[in-house]
């Protein structure tokens, strides 16, 4: 089990776990170590092979936060899983596009076209 | 152009210490009316800047210090930040949005700072950047 606070609102939809981050500001290394290893005990101790990662709440995010997310991402791949994000806001948008992660990450709109088809 | 406010300080090497002084540089700027969405850019600019000077300049040590001067005048922002580490070269620092790098975990920060600021320097021996934003100005 991961240790500390809950980070992750869970939810299941069908085959596919809705994880939202509780974050405002995903910044801090702790709390980010923290949302790693929760993100990663879906995959490795559940076995879920179907995620979307919710980031209605999250207004500010690091490049310590988008090292995790190309983790978290190597992790389904290595599971055959999928894995998508979705309500990003256009500011976090933009840092995923200057870093040219967009290209990396199937991103959606919102949660609704994120389910479709995964 | 006068400065609306400015200060400078020595905190101990530890980030918690950092985003308190980040909460006040952006707080100085909303009290002056900046658009959110420049604050988010220059906060972005102060956590990776302030992160890099602690973990990657001061190696985490906590016997060292980062020195953080601020200016604010009507028309930017200015933000030192100097660390008591070796330095680096920011020229050896690989372009993470390389195919090859695309999925390194980290190298971002420095690509970040010069996306989210008009004007980014490092001193000769690198543990001292300077960056200016622009009001109202956007990159290129």
């Amino acid at each position: 089990m991961s240790t500390g606070t809950r980070r992750l609102d869970l939810e299941e939809v069908g085959d596919v776990t809705v994880a939202k981050f509780t974050d405002k500001k995903i910044l801090d290394e702790g709390n980010i170590q923290i949302i790693g290893n929760q993100l990663f005990a879906l995959i490795e101790e559940d076995g879920r092979q179907k995620i979307v990662l919710d980031f209605s709440n999250v207004e500010y995010l690091s490049s310590a936060a988008l090292g995790k997310l190309i983790t978290m991402d190597k992790k389904v791949k290595a599971a055959k899983g999928k894995l998508r994000l979705c309500n990003i806001r256009a500011d976090i948008y933009e840092v995923f596009a200057i870093t040219k992660l967009n290209k990396l990450f199937d991103m959606k709109d919102n949660l609704e076209a994120a389910l479709q088809g995964l | 152009m006068a400065p609306i406010a400015q200060f400078d300080l020595w905190i101990p090497n530890d980030t918690a210490e950092a985003r308190e002084v980040q909460e006040r540089i952006i707080g100085l700027m909303e009290q002056n009316a900046w658009p959110m969405r420049e604050c988010f850019g220059v906060r972005l600019a102060l956590e990776e800047a302030m992160v890099n000077a602690i973990k990657h300049g001061n190696r985490m040590e906590p016997d060292k210090q980062v020195f953080i001067a601020c200016e604010l005048t009507a028309e930017e922002i200015t933000v030192v930040i100097e660390d008591q580490g070796e330095g680096f070269k920011p020229e050896d620092v690989p372009d993470p949005t390389d195919d090859e790098n695309l999925e390194n975990p980290g190298g971002r920060g420095i690509m970040l700072i010069r996306s989210f600021m008009n004007a980014v320097a490092y001193n000769d021996r690198g543990n001292r950047l300077t960056m200016i934003k622009k009001l109202g100005v956007e990159n290129e």
